[in-house]
């Protein structure tokens, strides 16, 4: 929010909140359900009332969180999995962004490729499992390809509706400026793309995520999901919950990478600012 | 020089255009008007390159129309602005095969004139209507065509800006472009502008009369002579209302 009819606005509606402490009032208030999720938790754990090898209390969670961030185990578990999470990531969509370019652009290809990709998009990415560990071995091969597979598909459908559905006005614009083949591409389709390609990238790292725990569940010796299927088979509840902690946080923070990253490049529409 | 000879168009069966013969030379502006649906938009897009006759042949300065061309300029009813570029970008889109140092010049030209140096660097969500739609103008006429297009340029404007527009255009296209083509649904627009006046019926597009306006310029709204030209218009317009029926 740069523009001087912005922040009139802001200064009519809120005249009481200087601006730089707006941000910080909003992350406040999105802590306020955790907060007092917490503090029920704890008041239910402290009191006795449910078997502590059940529902762990939040300070032996946070001591857990500790213990690991402080012996180095956190960062490492935390690092592959991360390493798996990048790696597939910008492989699927990657390849996801000129495929969609491809079938979004032309009719031809669309009618080539779309329906095969709209079949395979059905199938559940975890029912890839087996042949991805037959074809890539059980190491680091098979789970970045399960999460290339995952990610591919959101970015995809988003990205090839995107260019798809340019305004034909903007492309006859694009026409009397001679424009066309990849200069039409990179000065009308893309960007007008963009908003849906940062919709699939957004959704595909959430599937990322999700799919990075089921890849550490079925086979892998390190890992925020390995560290998770450890705690369970060792019966160390506090363990399993400090995981799921690491995993909300960790997707939380790329999702808002992403949208920031989003927001920047996208300061050209004409939308009601509502951050 | 513009040159149509019986050109039709036909989409799907349906004759939306001609057979149309007409020579524009030395008019300056020549203003195509008729009541929605005529086919006077089929007539700009063959005009502009964006689409082909079924038969017949269009030529500019000589050289047949295959496609859109550097020395036609076009600009739409609506801006059609690309949101994601600047004012200067939007104006420059035209010019992308022209060294930069003369595109720079171009644009500052054009920016100009139509008086919108201030906002160059401005995203077209910041400007109003008027200002976006002297964009798109700006954006025809950047490249110094030949021949520039105008398509209902300010119909989507309030009644008072495009008044505004109305007077000044000549001013913002100079004298530098030979030819200027406008298209309108709007009697004194056409009569504010033209040198001549070719009113279209149909579908099919036929001319139904070609008019040289000999008035003195600048034009007088209010005048006699401005009036019973506008009579004359809307009698050819609306033939079973009789004189002086209200139109718009």
């Amino acid at each position: 929010m740069t523009d001087a009819t912005a922040s009139d606005r802001d200064e009519t509606f809120e005249p009481s909140l200087p601006r730089r402490w707006r941000g910080v009032g909003r992350a406040g208030t999105g802590l306020i359900v955790p907060a007092l999720g917490i503090a029920v938790w704890q008041a239910v754990a402290s009191a006795g009332l449910v078997d502590p090898t059940l529902l762990p209390t939040p300070t032996r969670v946070i001591g857990e969180l500790g213990r690991l961030a402080l012996s180095g185990e956190l960062v490492r578990h935390l690092g592959i999995s991360l390493q798996r999470v990048v790696l597939g990531f910008l492989g699927g969509t990657g390849i996801a962004v000129v495929v969609g370019a491809l079938t979004g652009y032309s009719a031809r290809w669309r009618a080539l490729l779309d329906p095969a990709l709209q079949a395979l998009r059905t199938v559940p990415g975890l029912a890839w499992i087996p042949m991805f560990i037959l074809w890539f071995g059980i190491d680091e091969g098979s789970k970045v390809g399960l999460i290339g597979l995952a990610t591919f598909f959101p970015t995809y459908l988003n990205f090839m509706a995107g260019i798809a559905r340019t305004d034909r006005r903007l492309i006859e614009v694009g026409r009397v400026n001679r424009l066309s083949g990849t200069r039409l591409v990179a000065t009308v389709l893309l960007p007008n793309a963009l908003p849906n390609l940062f919709i699939g990238l957004r959704q595909s790292m959430g599937v990322a995520w999700i799919v990075v725990v089921a890849a550490e569940l079925m086979g892998a010796s390190s890992g925020i999901g390995y560290l998770l299927m450890d705690g369970e088979m060792t019966g160390r509840p506090h363990v399993v919950i400090a995981c799921m902690i690491v995993f909300a946080l960790s997707g939380k923070t790329t999702d808002t990478l992403l949208a920031a990253l989003s927001n920047r490049l996208l300061r050209w529409q004409d939308t009601e600012d509502r951050d | 020089m513009i040159e149509i000879h019986s050109v039709t168009k036909t989409y799907d069966g349906f004759r939306a255009l001609g057979p149309l013969d007409l020579t524009i030379d030395h008019e300056h502006v020549v203003t195509v008007i008729g009541p929605s649906g005529c086919g006077k938009s089929t007539l700009l897009r063959l005009l502009a390159g964006l689409e082909a006759p079924t038969s017949g042949r269009l030529a500019v300065d000589g050289r047949p129309i295959v496609g859109p061309r550097h020395d036609i300029g076009v600009a739409f009813q609506d801006p059609r602005l690309m949101p994601w570029l600047t004012v200067r970008r939007n104006i420059g889109l035209g010019l992308w095969d022209r060294p930069a140092e003369e595109r720079r010049a171009a644009v500052e030209a054009a920016l100009a004139r139509v008086s919108l140096g201030a906002f160059a660097e401005s995203l077209p969500k910041q400007l109003s209507g008027g200002m976006a739609q002297r964009v798109g103008l700006a954006r025809a006429l950047v490249a110094r065509p030949r021949f520039l297009l105008l398509d209902e340029p300010f119909s989507a404007l309030d009644p008072l800006t495009r008044i505004q527009m109305q007077d000044h255009l000549l001013d913002i296209v100079g004298d530098e472009i030979p030819n200027v083509l406008l298209i309108t649904h709007d009697i004194e627009e056409a009569i504010v502008l033209s040198d001549r006046i070719l009113v279209l019926g149909g579908p099919p597009a036929r001319i139904r009369r070609d008019l040289v306006v000999d008035l003195p310029r600048p034009r007088h709204r209010a005048s006699a002579g401005f009036q019973a030209l506008k009579t004359l218009l809307l009698d050819d317009l609306f033939p079973r209302h009789g004189a002086g029926a209200e139109a718009a």
